[in-house]
């Protein structure tokens, strides 16, 4: 039987959970090709001109924002839980995390 | 399932990370300018005890927080109990650090 | 508000069988009004199409928690529940509540609801005896609110039905017996708050929950279960880290 699910809070838990275990797929892969650097140098070059190609750069763009997703994700879980705030003070918070970080993010890709 | 210590290293795991997981995804945007290589990625990291310390601490926070994730996912999500599920996640955590700290040390020694 | 047209008639699926026969699901066509409960649904079916239905209901006005019911996949009561709320076209598919043994029919056996209920340590620890004056309780204290904000709750195990943590891990204690937990955590009247906080630190306690928040979505009293679990991990945690308890 089907179980209506489409809150928010849901869709925020269920994007927690699927990033994470996509994270944790991709870890052992980043771990071994970064190891290559020590037993076949020239290996993790070829590998690393990869990163060139249009489909890789797409898959990057979506690590990143798995990690993005679950390290946010995950601060929030943590302020919910530890932080005895109202509701309304945790979104004004979240908010001017989300706002600093785009602004010195912005400031960062001028920067460099 | 997660009791009071699982869910401690969970948690503790987790505010570990968050500022490296920052750091991460700011060198990841810098050192992609202009294409990554070897060279540049061992220019930055070898011999470097900082990004020793940095990446050696990230690995041991991962590796007991993906190890704590997946064995709740296991349990709830695909039926695993018992010893069969601490073995696993047990595993889980053990080869992601022994390949981690490989990864760290062939990038900064 | 959709009003049924008169003479119009509603295709209603429920879910039949026990413990002991493998359930199934069965479809009657039953009259529309423009007055309807889901429960007045279930009720014209037992009278007038199949009287060997099972469902439970005691109050029909929502006191009593005895209706809930899963109605088009969403635990309802189903005596506060209008059809023309959930009518789904013509349709409306009626289940007992998820995440419970069923007795039969849409009868969902409680009694391992209320089992948690009393693991939880939901239950008061006295301060005083009953030859003592009774203790003044100030009702501003923020404690005394904490407490105040869940006791509302007639255990009708909806947001037990509508939480996936419960599915995935049977010894899981739900919202409804840890928002229990919290309120007497918060009572200035209980005296043991470290059996509390032990009861909800085991293998099925509040650091389970990945607040997912279906028990404060659904709840029909507009409960926040969500944030009493939150309040009892965040004692627990306080404790761990051996500040008071």
């Amino acid at each position: 039987m089907k179980v209506a699910r489409a809150h928010p809070l849901w869709l925020a838990y269920i994007l927690h959970r699927v990033s994470g275990i996509a994270l944790a797929l991709f870890l052992p892969l980043h771990f071994w090709v970064l190891s290559l650097a020590l037993t076949d140098a020239a290996r993790l070059d070829s590998f690393l001109t990869l990163t060139e190609m249009p489909l890789v750069k797409l898959a990057e763009f979506g690590l990143v924002f798995l990690l993005a997703v679950h390290l946010f994700g995950g601060l929030r879980l943590l302020a919910m839980e530890w932080l005895p705030w109202t509701a309304p003070q945790k979104t004004w918070a979240a908010a001017a995390v989300a706002g600093s970080l785009f602004v010195s993010g912005t400031f960062f890709l001028q920067a460099i | 399932m997660l009791d009071m210590r699982l869910y401690m290293a969970q948690r503790l795991s987790a505010l570990v990370m968050a500022p490296f997981v920052i750091v991460h995804i700011g060198v990841m945007i810098y050192a992609i300018q202009g294409g990554l290589t070897a060279a540049e990625i061992l220019g930055r990291t070898q011999g470097s005890l900082f990004w020793f310390l940095f990446y050696g601490i990230f690995v041991v926070a991962v590796s007991i927080h993906a190890a704590i994730g997946l064995r709740v996912i296991l349990f709830e999500w695909a039926g695993l109990k018992g010893v069969a599920l601490s073995v696993i996640s047990w595993g889980i955590g053990l080869v992601l650090f022994a390949m981690g700290a490989n990864a760290v040390w062939a990038v900064t020694a | 508000m959709h009003v049924a047209e008169h003479g119009s008639v509603m295709n209603v699926t429920v879910q039949r069988g026990s413990a002991d026969t493998p359930t199934r699901t069965e479809t009657f066509d039953v009259p529309a009004y423009d007055n309807q409960t889901v429960l007045d649904v279930v009720s014209w079916i037992q009278q007038n199409a199949d009287p060997t239905l099972t469902y439970r209901f005691a109050c029909r006005v929502g006191m009593c928690g005895s209706c809930a019911m899963m109605v088009n996949g969403v635990p309802r009561w189903t005596c506060r529940t209008h059809v023309s709320k959930v009518l789904d076209g013509n349709k409306i598919n009626i289940a007992p509540l998820r995440n419970l043994p069923v007795i039969k029919d849409l009868a969902a056996d409680m009694d391992p609801f209320f089992d948690k209920w009393v693991a939880a340590e939901g239950k008061h620890h006295p301060t005083r005896t009953r030859e003592e004056e009774i203790a003044p309780v100030d009702p501003q204290a923020e404690e005394r609110q904490a407490a105040s904000a869940g006791i509302e709750c007639i255990n009708c195990s909806i947001c037990y039905s509508a939480c996936d943590t419960v599915t995935g891990n049977p010894d899981y204690l739900g919202p409804a017996a840890l928002q229990r937990a919290w309120t007497l955590y918060n009572d200035a009247k209980d005296a043991d708050r470290d059996a509390i906080l032990d009861a909800v630190s085991g293998k099925g306690g509040c650091h389970n929950c990945h607040s997912m928040g279906s028990c404060t979505a659904y709840c029909p009293n507009e409960l926040d279960p969500l944030s009493a679990i939150a309040g009892l991990k965040r004692a627990t945690t306080r404790r761990f880290f051996g500040r008071r308890g």
